[in-house]
């Protein structure tokens, strides 16, 4: 759902912009506070996974295509702050190097995929492991659930980016994002579950690691 | 041996953007909406191009082509994100010292 540039507004540009550098500034505090030695090659394997897992699109219905965001993982795997910081360096090369994403609408797509997404899916996944209790089995289904209602979320934030930029009017682009992005959550979800249950399986000592 | 996990993770990553070919060339959620809600053609070309839409410029073989551009990518986001983490905990360090 990377926003091309020519949709979004200067107002919206400008807003989106001036929110995703205060989110982005305030994720580089908090790493340099909390960020450990150890997570830094998985700083670094996570960014590689999302850009190349964001280039294999899966077909669902309707002649429509999505793919990983990887918002999800990311923030499970390392915490929220993490995530924002991985997703907006993802962002950045897709729109600088590959042409996916508007230069302008990268505040949007930071904003999008990378502040809400990590922030919905962290605290979704949380809130179903405090009330559920930590086991393997409710790992598998809050990160389904996390991962499934940040794609929503960001698909609705897209939504109303375009509508206040009056590209499209919200009681149509809102249902037709999230109706869409409510079967590619699942996608998203299911890749989540796997990959996690993978790392679980492989280095549970990674799951271990204090959140950022 | 174990400490170096990450290197077969970074080869994971590798496998996968070398599978980017055989990836859904269907308009993704957001290109549909465009389509139907008739928006798609507000959309403007970037006013340059390095590997648009993941296609390695100067090459015929346009899976290869594909190929080049996904392991490009995996590692210019490995290398950036591990030296920006580097730095990051390396700075810390050394702000304690100094304080």
């Amino acid at each position: 759902m990377h926003i091309p540039d020519g949709f979004l507004n200067v107002a919206t540009v400008a807003t989106t912009y001036a929110v995703s550098a205060g989110g982005v500034g305030n994720a580089v505090r908090i790493a340099n506070k909390k960020l450990g030695e150890k997570q830094v090659p998985l700083m670094g394997v996570m960014a590689a996974f999302i850009f190349a897992a964001q280039m294999l699109n899966f077909p669902i219905a309707g002649g429509t295509s999505g793919h990983l965001t990887g918002a999800a993982l990311a923030s499970i795997l390392l915490g929220p702050w993490a995530s924002v910081l991985i997703m907006t360096c993802v962002l950045i090369a897709q729109s600088l190097i590959f042409q996916d994403g508007g230069l302008l609408a990268l505040g949007a797509n930071i904003l999008n995929m990378g502040i809400i997404a990590s922030f919905s899916s962290y605290y979704v996944y949380r809130l179903i492991m405090s009330l559920m209790g930590n086991n393997k089995r409710n790992m598998l289904i809050g990160s389904f659930a996390g991962a499934w209602i940040a794609t929503v979320l960001s698909a609705s934030a897209a939504a109303v980016e375009l509508a206040v930029s009056g590209v499209s009017p919200l009681h149509l682009v809102l249902p037709a994002m999230a109706g869409v992005h409510a079967l590619i959550g699942i996608g998203e979800g299911l890749i989540t579950g796997a990959v996690l249950g993978a790392v679980l399986a492989a280095r549970a000592d990674l799951l271990q690691l204090k959140p950022i | 041996m174990k400490s170096k996990w990450w290197l077969i993770g970074l080869l994971v990553c590798l496998v996968l953007a070398s599978l980017a070919p055989l990836a859904s060339s269907s308009p993704d959620g957001l290109e549909r909406v465009a389509e139907d809600k008739g928006f798609i053609d507000m959309a403007q070309a970037a006013p340059f191009q390095v590997i648009a839409d993941y296609v390695f410029p100067g090459i015929q073989n346009e899976t290869l082509a594909t190929i080049l551009a996904g392991l490009t990518g995996t590692l210019i986001l490995f290398a950036f994100v591990y030296l920006l983490s580097w730095v990051l905990v390396y700075r810390k360090r050394s702000g304690r010292s100094e304080a």
